[in-house]
This record gives structure tokens, C-alpha cells and sequence, in this order.
């Protein structure tokens, strides 16, 4: 499903096709950029979450599972096939046999027990512990009560028996770089962060902190003939007019595209083919404070909703760099209900709903918002006039990406907008409207309905996947009919690619992360 | 000499302390923290349960005292502490840090010095004729134009239009000259005009005036005489400027990809590391300190009259 929305991004498609027509070349260089940071976090992946840093991992370091952007679902990477018990909560991997680490040593069970336990150090904080906990007797560890995982089992060197707590896919918990599995007997040594020894295509040469890291094509990659490179220099670029001047000057190899930068590149003749975009599964919306008076009244939210010409701020100010939010979970989700139809802009409407919530002459709230130019002050000041007109007016108050969060995560607001990744799991992403989830964790509207509650509580006990996603689905239109957020659009994750450039995938999990060992240059590149 | 040195490095801790005490309170009173900036990118909540692991972790619970004490003992130590971000000790991420940083200010100030004290002395010897007008035009847009704004120009010339030079990145030399340019202008545009203004006053003195009357050659009075006097001031500005520019680096490293201790600061001062913020902080406040007392040193060099007890 996901892979037919894909499709219909359109002009990433002619590139993936012709990719995928011609034969892959072996040697060159991958010239890939990293937009998101001054620097890299740490080399050890284990410690960061931070998509920046999963952008070289995905050279370094392999996951028991990958996110296959063809298919829209991760898919196994370090086993070979796994079954599922009749109970559906224990997978049993058979591991590659022919996985070897940069240090030449071959990947086996030993390794993934050791990888999961370290992550569960509950002296340390390891993001990935999230995903990790669903395996039985994780938390345990976590807590100091045990020092094994009892649910992962070692049936020989090459299987392992992973029991969970919960009737999951698995694969939505282990595909993401927080998850690698590093060397047992290296990993835990003090170098390992300097030089880090992953199962990766391409193996560790240099890094320059605050520039790039450079790898090189790993001969005993496990996958015959990849990586097709025989270097990946990933340099970090930040700055968006920078890239656009090495990206036009041929000095790498893709760059992402803001909003200014979209349009312009697609009115030059000569970089509009190089323009691949995806919807990635990221909700841009306002959450709407339900312990602050006007908001905890459904009313008062829905008449957000119609008082903002939504579509108009797409079109002008976002200059079409997005897809209209018809619901909480994107496009790109597996369980997208495409009949579903956003809010009209009708503010005699809202007008209406806010009379009838009590508020006839509208009333203030302070919305809280970072400067982000595609989820923040820019579109807050072009809503302002529009809720003005209904009588509604706001208080700005505009702090950095991190505060905001902070604000955020402790419920500390009336209204913010942001960007909250609503996928690829359906399930985790409407997890956090649970009343039984914290604000802390996600519910940052403090969203409570028992109706909701139901559905989503159905939809993880049920072993059937087709009646679980009709919950989930019934649970997300409930969403969108509750308001909680004003429904704002769905990521157009956009990059430029040079030409020779080939096998680039249209990951709408994140653009930038790219399954390497997949892509190869022709010889019209001009780094050697 | 050495008296004045001592007490110059003397002079300098209560600055040093007043400035980590200045950050140290800054950081931690202004909203948001290292655990926050973990998933501002909008890419998935970090997991409270890690979060409250990671605020122990990394002390945050502790009171702001016992954290500043802490912090003061192993600075005293000579160890700027373990960064929040990468789990690295802040004096080896400098340390990685501090010569590429030193190389595009010591190349931004060599041209500053080239170019900017020539420029200068020539416009001050024929005040307002076509070279006084034109390098003070030069100068006053160097000085007025925005780094960032300079920089992109730049690429844009070099890099792209006429392809002689990389657009970013570290490397051998030629990586080194755009970057270099960026943040030499302002210096150089100043020095020339600080030059203009030292060499102008010093022709009009009595003692230029008393050197011509002796039939010194024009030569001869402009080496002997205004050179050496103008350095004083050139100097004090040569210095001054040196010290900013670490600061000013910040936007040029980012620019250029360039690996020093601005784009490390950048990155710090977001994500709220507050080691590694203290740290580079530190290190452009002690180079500052250090570039200044050195030129105070050369004054004794330049003019014989300046003697420290």
C-alpha cells in the first residue's frame, strides 16, 4: 500500500526507475550530505537518536531488521527467516551465517544478546531501551533485577528465540540504527567510539568532527557484489544555501531542499530532474492543551480547524512542500484511509461552534512555537490573521527547537505546533492519543476517550493483522473527529540528487537514510 | 617583563571564573536541556524512562551548587569535563578542534594584516585622493557586510562561476582561502581604517613637523617617525581583533563546513551541552586574554618609552 503512495510521489519515480533499468557500476564515491547539525552526536549509534547521526550508521551499522522503502515494511536484514509462535509473541531468527564485522570476525547470536543487554544498561540511557524493553525480561534488566534478557534466547550460534510482551511486528521495534548489533568483544572497549566496528557495507576510515566522516567499501559485506562504492563521504552541511552552491557546483551528491529552495529548483530546467520527493510519515499540527480551558471543549477545536485556510498556507507559504493533513496518520502509513477528507475552511462555522462552545467573541490563548520555517513562527503568523477574523486572537511565544520540546513533553503550554513522527508503526504513532499515555511520552494534548482507549487496546490484543488495522483505522478517523491537533499536512520530504546518482530509494521513514550499499555512481560523476 | 606577565595571568582567573560562573548559571536557568534536544528534530519522543535515566546520568537532578562545585574542582584540575552529547571529554573535543579554528584565524588575520595596514598607510599619505576613497569605500563595506551574506558571494564567485576554488569542506590550502577571506574582510577593513586614522594624527604631530624641518626625507620620516607611532594603535587593534575572531569564526565554520570550535559551539549552545558549551567558551576567552597580554608585551618592543614595573 505504502509502496503505491510512493509511486504516486512522481518525480522520484523516473529516477528510481531508470536506476533500476541500467546495471549497477561498481567503484566511485557516494558524496551524501548531513542537513540536520553542526556536528555528528557520537560515532556510537547506540547513544544517539538524532536522524543526523543515523545517516552514516546506515554505512556503518546493520539492525536485525531494515526499512525497505519498496515495500513500505521493514523487512529481516541479519536473519535470514524468522517463525512465530502460535501465541504470536515468540520469533525465532535464524541469523546470517555469513554477517562478518569490519574486524573480520563473523556476526552470531552471541552478538545480538550482548547488543540488546547493553542497550538495557540501566545505568546508562541508551534511546534504543525503548525499543528493546518489548523483549520479556528487558525491563528487568533495565531495573538492575537480573543481568540477562530472559527473552532472548540462544538456540545455537546462529538462532535466537526473542519473546516479547506485546503481539507486535517486530520489525517497527529493530529496524532503526538504535538498534545495531555491535561486536561483542569490541564494543565494549574505550577505542570503539573513536573507531567503531559495525556489520555495515562500509567500514570506518576517518572523522572530522564538525565536517565529515569518510568510509570505505567493506569487501566482506554480506550481500554479494555491495556496496557498489568504493567510498561514502558523508559531510556535514547545515546550512541550506551552502549545499545549494556545492549541490549546483557538483560537489556532492544530494542535498535536501527547503521550502524557498523547492520551487526554485524546480523552475530551473536544469535541476528539476534532479528533485525526488516522498510524503515522509511526519504530522505537522498545532496540539491543542486539553487542561487549558477553551481547548478541553470539542467545539472550540474543531472551530480551530475551519477557521484556518489550511490549504492556502500549503500553496503560498509552504510553496507546496507539503501534503494536506487529513487525519493523524500520513499518506504513507499502511493503514491510510484515503476516503477521509479534510476540514473545509468555512469560518462562518467556526464562528458558529465558538457561539455555541460559549465563546462568541472568541477568546486568547498563547501559542508556543520554535522558528522552524516549515512547522513554525512563519506559519503561526500567517494563521494569526485568520483566527483573528473569527474572533480568536493569539499570544506568540516563540522559543528554540529544544525548549519547545521540553515545553512540550511537560505539558507546560496552551498550544504549540510541531512535527511528531506518525509512523511507520500505526499503532505506536495513535499510541500516544492513550490516555494511559503520559504527557511526558507523547500525548502532549493530553487527549483522554474511552471510545479511543477501546479500539486501540482491541487492535493490540487481536492476533488477526486485517481486523487490527480496521481498529486502528476506526481509531484514527474517532482522532480526527475529536480535533485534538489542527490538522495541518504531512511532510514532503524533498532532496536533489545528482544524476549519476543511481538505486535512490524513497524512504518516507526519513529521505536522508538510504540503504548505501543499494546505491552506486556512473562514471559521469566527477569525484573519482 | 616577567612581573607584569605574572600579574597579567593573575589578572586574568577572577575573568576566567566570572565567566564560567557567568555560563554555568546561564545554562542552567534558561529553559530546555541536552535530554530535550534529543528529539527536537520532531523524529520520536525520547522514552521517559531513559530520560529520567539520562537526567541522573548526567547529574542534571543534582543542585545547581553541588553541580558548580563539581564542575570548579576538575577545572582545577585541568579537566573540562565529559560532554552530554558524545560522552567524549571536552578537552580531547577541543582539542580535535582548536587547530583547524587556529588556521583560519591566524590565515584570516594574515590577510587582515597584509592587506588592511598597507591600504591604510596609503590612503592616509594622500587623504582623499582616488586610493583614500576608494580603499575607505572598501573598507566601510567590508566592515558593514554580513559574514554569512560575504561568504555565500563568495562561492557563488569562486566556487561556482568561475570554479578555481572548493565551496566547503577541510582540507589542504585551497579549502582554507574562502573561509580565510570571509572572516579576514572586517578585520582587514578595520585595520586599514584604524591605520588610516593613527597615520593622519601622526603627520600632524609636532615631532613629524620638527623631523621635516630638519630636511628628513618624506621616506625617512614616514619609517622613522609615523610607522613606529602608528603601531601602538595598530597594534592594540591587531590584537583586539585577533581575539574576536574566534567568536566571529562561529558563522564561517558553520558556512563552510569548517571543523573548528564555532561549528562546535553551535551545535553545544543548542543541544544545550553545557560542558562543551563551557569549555569552548572557555578556550576563546583565555585565547582573548592571551593574544592581549602578548601585544601589551610588544608595546615594549615598538616604543621604548613604555616600560612595566
Amino acid at each position: 500500500m505504502l509502496h503505491k503512495f510512493v509511486i504516486a510521489a512522481g518525480l522520484g519515480l523516473a529516477l528510481t526507475a531508470t536506476a533500476s533499468a541500467q546495471t549497477p557500476r561498481s567503484g566511485g564515491t557516494i558524496r551524501m550530505t548531513a542537513p540536520y547539525g553542526a556536528s555528528f552526536t557520537s560515532l556510537d549509534i547506540h547513544t544517539t537518536q538524532r536522524a543526523q547521526d543515523e545517516i552514516f550508521a546506515k554505512g556503518l551499522f546493520r539492525s536485525l531488521y531494515i526499512w525497505d522503502s519498496a515495500k513500505g515494511e521493514p523487512v529481516l536484514e541479519l536473519a535470514k527467516e524468522a517463525t512465530v509462535s502460535d501465541d504470536g509473541l515468540t520469533h525465532t531468527f535464524k541469523l546470517r551465517d555469513d554477517a562478518f564485522f569490519h574486524h573480520g570476525r563473523k556476526m552470531t547470536a552471541d552478538d545480538l544478546i550482548w547488543s540488546y543487554t547493553r542497550i538495557m544498561d540501566g545505568s546508562k540511557s541508551y534511546p534504543g531501551a525503548r525499543y528493546v524493553r518489548l523483549i520479556k525480561g528487558a525491563a528487568e534488566v533495565e531495573k538492575g533485577q537480573a543481568k540477562e534478557i530472559s527473552g532472548l534466547k540462544k538456540i545455537d550460534d546462529f538462532t535466537v528465540a526473542m519473546t516479547l510482551t506485546e503481539r507486535v511486528n517486530p520489525g517497527f521495534y529493530f529496524f532503526t540504527a538504535t538498534t545495531s548489533i555491535y561486536p561483542a568483544d569490541e564494543g565494549a572497549k574505550e577505542g570503539f567510539v573513536q573507531k567503531p566496528i559495525g556489520l555495515g557495507p562500509f567500514k570506518f576510515v576517518e572523522h572530522v568532527p564538525g565536517s565529515r566522516i569518510v568510509l570505505e567499501k567493506f569487501d566482506k559485506f554480506y550481500k554479494p557484489g555491495k556496496p557498489y562504492a568504493d567510498r561514502m563521504i558523508v559531510s556535514i552541511m547545515s546550512e541550506a544555501a551552502a549545499r545549494d552552491v556545492a549541490f549546483r557546483n557538483k560537489e556532492i551528491d544530494t542535498s535536501v531542499l527547503g521550502p524557498a529552495q523547492y520551487v526554485a529548483y524546480q523552475a530551473d530546467a536544469n535541476l528539476k530532474g534532479t528533485v525526488v520527493e516522498v510524503p515522509e510519515v511526519f504530522t505537522r499540527h498545532m496540539g491543542m492543551n486539553r487542561n487549558h480551558k477553551p481547548f478541553s471543549d470539542k467545539r472550540v477545536r474543531l472551530a480551530m480547524n475551519y477557521a484556518i485556510d489550511t490549504q492556502l498556507i500549503i500553496d503560498k507559504l509552504v510553496k507546496g512542500k507539503a501534503y494536506r493533513a487529513t487525519s493523524w496518520l500520513p499518506i504513507t502509513s499502511p493503514i491510510y484511509d484515503k476516503s477521509m477528507k479534510p476540514y473545509a475552511f468555512d469560518q462562518a462555522k467556526a464562528k458558529q461552534l465558538l457561539a455555541e462552545a460559549g465563546y462568541p467573541n472568541g477568546f486568547e490563548f498563547e501559542w508556543t512555537t520554535s522558528p522552524n520555517e516549515s512547522w513554525g513562527l512563519p506559519i503561526v503568523e500567517a494563521v494569526i490573521p485568520m483566527l483573528d477574523k473569527v474572533g480568536i486572537k493569539v499570544k506568540v511565544k516563540q522559543v528554540e527547537a529544544a525548549v519547545l520540546s521540553d515545553l512540550v513533553r511537560k505539558g507546560e503550554h496552551q498550544a504549540y505546533i510541531w512535527s511528531q513522527a506518525t509512523g511507520p508503526d500505526p499503532q505506536a504513532a495513535l499510541k500516544c492519543f492513550h490516555s494511559a499515555t503520559p504527557t511526558s511520552a507523547c500525548n502532549y494534548t493530553g487527549f483522554k476517550d474511552a471510545e479511543f482507549d477501546k479500539l486501540l487496546d482491541e487492535a493490540g490484543q487481536t492476533g488477526d493483522s486485517a481486523k487490527r488495522n480496521q481498529l486502528l483505522q476506526k481509531a484514527n478517523a474517532l482522532l480526527f473527529d475529536e480535533a485534538p491537533v489542527w490538522f495541518f499536512n504531512y511532510n514532503k520530504a524533498v532532496m536533489a540528487v545528482q544524476p549519476w546518482l543511481k538505486g535512490f530509494q524513497l524512504n518516507a521513514t526519513e529521505l536522508t537514510h538510504q540503504n548505501v550499499e543499494d546505491l552506486w555512481v556512473d562514471p559521469s560523476s566527477p569525484a573519482k | 617583563m616577567l612581573a607584569f606577565a605574572s600579574r597579567r595571568i593573575l589578572q586574568s582567573v577572577p575573568t576566567l571564573l566570572a565567566v564560567v560562573l557567568l555560563i554555568f548559571v546561564l545554562f542552567s536557568v534558561i529553559p530546555g536541556s541536552i535530554i530535550s534536544s534529543m528529539g527536537d528534530d520532531g523524529r520520536g519522543p525520547m522514552d521517559v524512562q531513559v530520560m529520567e535515566r539520562m537526567k541522573k546520568e548526567l547529574g542534571l537532578d543534582d543542585p545547581i551548587h553541588l553541580r558548580f562545585t563539581s564542575y570548579l574542582g576538575k577545572l582545577a584540575q585541568g579537566d573540562l569535563g565529559t560532554s552530554f552529547r558524545t560522552r567524549e571529554p571536552v578537552t580531547s573535543m577541543i582539542a580535535k578542534r582548536m587547530w583547524p579554528t587556529l588556521q583560519l584565524i591566524f590565515a584570516a588575520m594574515l590577510l587582515a594584516i597584509v592587506i588592511g595596514i598597507p591600504l591604510g598607510f596609503v590612503a592616509a599619505l594622500r587623504p582623499g585622493g582616488i586610493v583614500d576613497t576608494a580603499s575607505m569605500v572598501v573598507a566601510v563595506s567590508g566592515l558593514s557586510m554580513p559574514k554569512f551574506w560575504l561568504g555565500l558571494l563568495l562561492m557563488y564567485l569562486f566556487a561556482l562561476t568561475l570554479g578555481w576554488l572548493p565551496s566547503f569542506g577541510y582540507g589542504e590550502g585551497k579549502y582554507l582561502i574562502l573561509p580565510a577571506v570571509t572572516l579576514g574582510v572586517s578585520p582587514m577593513a578595520l585595520l586599514a581604517r584604524t591605520t588610516r586614522a593613527a597615520v593622519l594624527e601622526i603627520m600632524t604631530a609636532d615631532f613629524v613637523r620638527t623631523a621635516r624641518s630638519k630636511g628628513m626625507s618624506e621616506t625617512r620620516v614616514v619609517k622613522w617617525h609615523v610607522m613606529r607611532n602608528a603601531l601602538v594603535l595598530i597594534l592594540t587593534t591587531i590584537g583586539l581583533q585577533f581575539g574576536a575572531l574566534m567568536g566571529q569564526a562561529v558563522v564561517v565554520e558553520k558556512l563552510f563546513s569548517w571543523p573548528g570550535i564555532g561549528s562546535l559551539l553551535v551545535d553545544s549552545v543548542q543541544q544545550r551541552d553545557i560542558p562543551a558549551v563551557q569549555g569552548a567558551i572557555l578556550v576563546a576567552v583565555l585565547f582573548f586574554l592571551i593574544i592581549n597580554m602578548l601585544v601589551d608585551l610588544l608595546y615594549v618592543v615598538i616604543d621604548p618609552r613604555i616600560k612595566y614595573t
